[in-house]
């Protein structure tokens, strides 16, 4: 792949949902009538004024947006470079930047008439914001989660059934986040004519990569405001998690065109590059899988690898095809941290500042730690907190737990 | 004239449907899955629709989805299936074999080289899940270009605007997928599979095959009345499931379990016209 010279990388996808050689629409054919739906059903609400006042209206009172952007003083002064700011979207209602697009996706449901909506989740955010949503517009709700994830992600399987959402634990496959998401196409399949699939990332068939970015890029624009407003100018740097990188696109999308800004993607490095990790772009190639040409984890015949990262939110083997052309045109870094590295993190963040950070955005912070002390003092550095960890306690205080003994 | 063509250009001429018999390339193990292979044509499958296993078939249901993964357990991988198909070649030159799965292990082996070594195999056409004629020029039109068959799904929600894009690149036969579904799941009503299959006669002249949800010799008798083919694939890679021994191999059962069961499918594809004349 050639580093090309872009006029902007902000004009993908291409009217068949292309960015470069990655997306596209590879679906089975029940399932394509409704996606050219989806598509036709978003282009008009996106240019109907009603649907982002509503929308708009939802993310102040309900959401609770904006997020704040908070300058981690104590995080900065221990990193001793950059000065670093927190883009606080675990504050958001559900805990996780995850209720952005799901708000979105439900109004554009609503819009279709459709009742059911079904949802894939890994650590259980975009089932818990699906399921959140559902019970406040009175839809039917079933998430799809993979069988080792309900185990390791149990306060937010309680927390969906708790919004009367009903939780299938997948037991094909690796029982992780990728099969979650082939049951829940299984599902979709099966009942076109009445669900709605309320995709978690910027993955999957066209449009729903264009869309998900869309409602995500809220945190990009509001954290451009909120830096000229405290510091008079951009940020210089922005630092994201990516599993399938909806948080991260969200951040960087409104920056993509702005050549002074560094942007790192963090991918999860699990065990390490050389053993069981998920991070696509470090470990991968091209390949197409649930309904994308993206960056995959495979062996040598096309088979998908099975991914491994201590946050189940990061555990899956492909990222968002948008990413894989930043990454193949070279406009953003992809970095990885290791499950060893989150963890360091996770206890640091929760220690000098005392936010207790989800395992998922702990990878960014890990990165943090390495690129901020290599920043002069007056370098402005954004990373995204896309979620809080509570979810994440129960897991992490086992293996401290396991350590100390 | 291709081998689809030909096959089906003779059993019109005998006045009736053929059974199109799906098993999974490496179930249980690559060599018996050659065996049940040659032993189909013998047993009355008129065409023959080889798996490629692939990890992640998003429309398939159980029994497929567990065929997938015994196969790749077995080692089974596309240079496999390929060389299955020469095996099974070697013997039969006229039963048209196709290959059906997922895009991604043919995007990995290399779309030019896949269709390339296809052909020279003996493979005739091509069924690709995951590839609605949005990207056709991933593969449906290198594949036409190259003389193989891509064979499209038509479904239920293929309404008559959607078709014509569809049918337009298709060759062999129009595969007619009866339910919204994944395989093996639910039957579809016989009456709305004839409307369907009515409809789509309207737009093309290529035979139409039914497939999804057909497990019994009346349920292919029923569809073999209203098209020129019957797909089963879920019914018989149970059969071979239910013949392998407590580690999951093998058994002196195995080809003959699933021979059986084609030959009363075909028993009951055979009876369809005689019983709606």
């Amino acid at each position: 792949m050639s580093l090309q010279k872009q006029n902007s990388y902000r004009t993908g996808p291409d009217e068949r949902g292309h960015f470069g050689i990655f997306g596209g629409r590879f679906v089975a054919e029940t399932l394509m009538p409704l996606i050219l739906e989806l598509e036709q059903a978003y282009a008009a609400a996106k240019a109907d004024p009603a649907f982002q006042a509503e929308m708009d209206g939802y993310l102040k009172d309900y959401v609770g947006r904006p997020s704040p952007l908070y300058f981690a003083e104590r995080l900065t002064e221990h990193l001793g470079g950059a000065k670093i700011y927190l883009k606080r979207e675990e504050l958001n209602h559900t805990g996780s930047h995850k209720v952005n697009n799901v708000l979105g996706q439900i109004m554009l449901a609503r819009r279709m008439g459709k009742k059911r909506i079904i949802a894939e989740t890994g650590a259980g955010q975009h089932g818990v914001a699906t399921a959140t949503l559902c019970a406040r517009f009175g839809l039917e709700c079933i998430v799809y989660m993979g069988a080792v994830d309900v185990e390791r992600q149990k306060p937010n399987v309680f927390r969906m059934q708790m919004l009367g959402a009903t939780v299938v634990p997948v037991q094909s496959g690796s029982r992780t986040l990728k099969d979650a998401m082939n049951d829940a196409l299984r599902d979709w399949v099966t009942n076109v004519d009445t669900t709605f699939y309320c995709i978690g990332t910027v993955a999957g068939p066209h449009p729903y990569p264009m869309l998900v970015r869309d409602f995500q890029a809220i945190i990009g624009r509001e954290t451009r405001e909120q830096m000229l407003a405290a510091e008079g100018r951009p940020p210089d740097s922005l630092v994201a998690c990516i599993g399938g990188g909806s948080n991260a696109m969200g951040l960087f999308h409104p920056f993509l065109d702005d050549a002074g800004v560094e942007i790192y993607g963090v991918e999860a490095a699990g065990h390490g590059l050389t053993q069981l990790h998920a991070a696509s772009i470090a470990g991968g190639r091209p390949g197409v899988l649930h309904g994308n040409c993206t960056f995959l984890l495979m062996d040598d015949d096309g088979q998908i690898q099975e991914a491994h990262s201590i946050s189940a939110g990061l555990d899956y083997p492909g990222i968002g095809p948008e990413h894989s052309w930043l990454h193949s045109v070279g406009r953003v870094t992809y970095l990885s941290a290791t499950d060893e590295e989150a963890l360091a993190a996770f206890q640091l963040l929760s220690k000098l500042e005392g936010i207790i950070p989800a395992l998922e955005p702990a990878h960014a912070i890990a990165k943090v730690m390495e690129l901020a002390p290599q920043k002069p003092k007056q370098h402005l550095m954004v990373v995204n907190l896309s979620g809080r960890g509570d979810k994440d306690i129960p897991q992490v205080a086992e293996i401290l737990k396991d350590r100390h003994t | 004239m291709s081998r689809i063509d030909a096959r089906f250009a003779a059993l019109k001429q005998e006045g009736r449907a053929a059974l199109v018999a799906f098993v999974m390339c490496g179930d249980p193990d690559v060599e018996t899955s050659l065996a049940i292979i040659k032993a189909l044509p013998k047993a009355g499958a008129d065409v023959i629709e080889i798996g490629m296993p692939f990890t992640d078939p998003m429309a398939d249901g159980p029994a497929i989805q567990a065929a997938g993964l015994r196969a790749l357990r077995s080692g089974a991988s596309m240079k496999k299936t390929l060389q299955v198909v020469r095996g099974f070649r070697a013997g039969d030159a006229a039963t048209p074999v196709v290959l059906m799965g997922y895009y991604n292990p043919i995007y990995i082996y290399g779309v030019d080289r896949f269709l390339a070594d296809a052909r020279a195999a003996g493979v005739d056409g091509l069924i690709v899940v995951d590839l609605p004629p949005e990207e056709d020029e991933e593969l449906c039109l290198p594949a036409l270009k190259a003389g193989v068959n891509f064979i499209r799904l038509a479904t239920p929600t293929t309404d008559d605007r959607r078709l014509p894009a569809v049918l337009a690149n298709t060759s062999g036969f129009v595969y007619y997928v009866s339910i919204t579904g994944i395989t093996g799941s639910a039957s579809a009503d016989a009456g709305k599979v004839a409307e369907a299959v009515a409809r789509i006669k309207r737009h093309t002249h290529l035979p139409v095959c039914v497939g999804f949800g057909v497990k019994t010799p009346d349920q292919a008798r029923a569809f073999a009345a209203r098209a020129e083919g019957v797909v089963v694939g879920s019914a018989l890679v149970e059969a071979v499931r239910a013949s392998l021994d407590g580690e999951g191999r093998a058994t002196a059962a195995t080809v003959d379990a699933v021979a059986d069961l084609v030959a009363d499918l075909a028993a009951g594809v055979r009876g369809a016209r005689a019983a709606a004349e």
